[in-house]
């Protein structure tokens, strides 16, 4: 496999990573989800973030596209500060459109799909395009079709989401998320609401994805497909990183008694 | 001893050659006559009792009769237009994050459905008496009895009462929409506004259309409240008419025949709105889901 290549590439070329988090801190209430997480992603980079429930992996996603608001810390994609302008020796916070501008950088695959119900298959997909950048229809429509064409969905072009499988639906999200030509893509368990015959597609599709270049955040409980496909994997519990490393350190051999236990708990 | 020769007992799952009798619903069939029975003394005692039917096909066509139709239609539409605007403007005022949309649009819920409407129009109707004049100093002015005319007078009553009702409404069908469609739509980076103009209102439109619909029938009705600030709906027409000719019950039937077509025509509306908005819902479409091609 070339994942270890790609870091060590990554490390001696020094790139600018993607995705820099900085000590943020995120609280709902008085429950601290977050706590002072920093991590860096290099672009073009798969990293797989594995955990127990509750231990801050979606909240960290969610925090990388503002759908939540962090309490402490900063985070920057792609050079740019999320949910602040620095004006000389001030932050000014940003307005909602900024926000929504911003968020742009970043497409969202959700553990539910979310697919807008009122919508097809390819409106979904399109819906974006036309009315956030502003695409002529024609235009639109045409690399969404070519967009499911590649997850393998062109027959249900004019399926409403109720008609569609849990796997075709999630399928048409990842393709409504790469239609804003995202720069990152963030995947919140993507898996965890498909009967288990159904997971196989979706990966297939992610997998591709990969492939592609694309830089990924993937929060999972697919072990294989970590190992596979990513090129590290960090380990989340009770809102910290306590282990990251390439795949089969951290899986296979984890040095943390948390991680260890986890790990155990997951595969046998 | 040997037991006699009984035929072998049928068994329970061998149906082949047997009669079906089909479950009979005997109490349907006794409501059904005893309805058709009072119903039918009903027409009877119409028929028979003094009015004078005649009459009452002639004015339905009666110009005043046609004019108050027309009036009452027309004030049932500007109204229930005003009214769902505000209704949706406030809803969505309601529940934004900004504290001084918020506050005003509480307010405003408040005061309208806090006051009975008779009184609200009566106030509307009698503006003058506080400002007798109206408009922008120096750009436009004129008589507040030269605007606040019987017509305006109820829309602005019907049409405001009623935003304040359809505000609550529509903030029930938003409450409605899953919030997971919030947060995709905020995923491809809509702002809050267009989030709810293209993904979160259409989906309310479901829940939103049976009590608007149930609304703009009561409002064909309501207008009628109008005929104390002379507003010359049918009802007031009919009114107006019976005081000359004493044919009260054959007036009171003529409005009443024209109320129930007004309504049937809106509930055939109604269906065909809430089919269009049903789509992508589950309940558009009776088809199963299919398997993967």
């Amino acid at each position: 496999m070339n994942n270890t290549l790609a870091i060590q590439n990554a490390a001696q070329s020094e790139v600018k990573p993607l995705v820099r988090v900085r000590r943020v801190s995120k609280y709902f209430g008085d429950f601290r989800a977050l706590n002072e997480v920093s991590l860096d992603i290099p672009a073009g980079s798969v990293t797989c973030i594995v955990g127990p429930s509750g231990s801050g992996k979606s909240t960290l996603l969610r925090c990388l596209n503002q759908l939540e608001k962090i309490n402490a810390g900063a985070i920057a994609i792609d050079g740019e500060l999320l949910g602040f302008r620095l004006q000389g020796d001030a932050l000014h916070e940003l307005t909602d459109a900024e926000i929504a501008r911003q968020r742009l950088n970043t497409g969202m695959v959700f553990q539910r799909f979310n697919l807008f119900g009122h919508l097809t298959a390819l409106e979904n997909i399109i819906e974006g395009p036309v009315t956030v950048l502003r695409q002529p229809r024609k235009q639109a429509i045409e690399i969404g079709e070519a967009l499911l064409a590649r997850v393998g969905l062109s027959a249900k072009r004019n399926s409403y989401p109720i008609e569609l499988s849990g796997g075709q639906q999630q399928r048409v999200a990842i393709a409504r998320a790469l239609a804003m030509k995202p720069k990152l893509m963030l995947f919140d368990e993507p898996t965890s609401a498909l009967d288990p015959e159904l997971v196989g597609e979706v990966l297939t599709v992610m997998r591709e994805l990969a492939g592609s270049g694309m830089t990924m955040i993937v929060v999972t409980h697919e072990m294989g497909f970590a190992r596979e496909v990513g090129n590290e994997v960090i380990f989340m519990d009770h809102g910290e990183i306590i282990e990251r490393g390439l795949p089969r350190a951290v899986l296979d051999n984890p040095t943390n008694a948390r991680a260890r236990d986890f790990v155990n708990a997951v595969i046998k | 001893m040997r037991e006699p020769a009984t035929p072998a007992p049928r068994d329970i799952l061998d149906l082949a050659g047997l009669r079906l009798v089909p479950r009979r619903y005997y109490g349907r069939w006794i409501a059904a006559a005893l309805i058709l029975l009072i119903m039918g003394y009903i027409v009877k005692a119409f028929a028979e009792g003094q009015i004078e039917w005649t009459i009452v096909g002639q004015f339905m066509t009666a110009p005043a009769i046609l004019a108050g139709l027309v009036n009452t239609v027309i004030m049932t539409a500007c109204a229930m237009a005003l009214g769902i605007t505000l209704g949706v403007v406030f809803a969505v005022m309601v529940m934004s994050p900004n504290p001084v949309l918020k506050t005003v649009a509480t307010f405003y819920i408040w005061l309208f459905r806090g006051t009975p409407l008779l009184l609200q129009l009566l106030i509307w109707f009698n503006l003058a008496l506080v400002f007798p004049k109206m408009g922008i100093p120096g750009v436009f002015e004129a008589r507040t009895v030269d605007i606040m005319t019987p017509f305006f007078a109820t829309l602005l009553g019907l049409g405001m009462n009623q935003g304040a009702y359809t505000a609550e409404v529509v903030r029930a069908g938003i409450l409605s929409v899953d919030v997971g469609q919030t947060e995709a739509a905020k995923s491809i980076g809509m702002t809050r506004l267009t989030t709810l103009r293209r993904i979160v209102l259409p989906q309310a439109m479901r829940f939103i259309i049976p009590p608007v619909g149930n609304e703009f029938i009561a409002m064909v009705k309501i207008t009628s409240v109008a005929s104390v600030i002379q507003f010359s709906e049918i009802l007031r027409n009919a009114q107006t008419i019976y005081y000359a000719n004493a044919r009260v019950i054959e007036l009171l039937l003529v409005a009443a025949a024209w109320y129930l077509m007004v309504v049937t025509v809106l509930q055939i509306g109604q269906f065909f709105l809430e089919r269009h908005y049903a789509k992508g819902s589950g309940h558009s479409r009776p088809k199963a889901q299919q398997p993967e091609a």
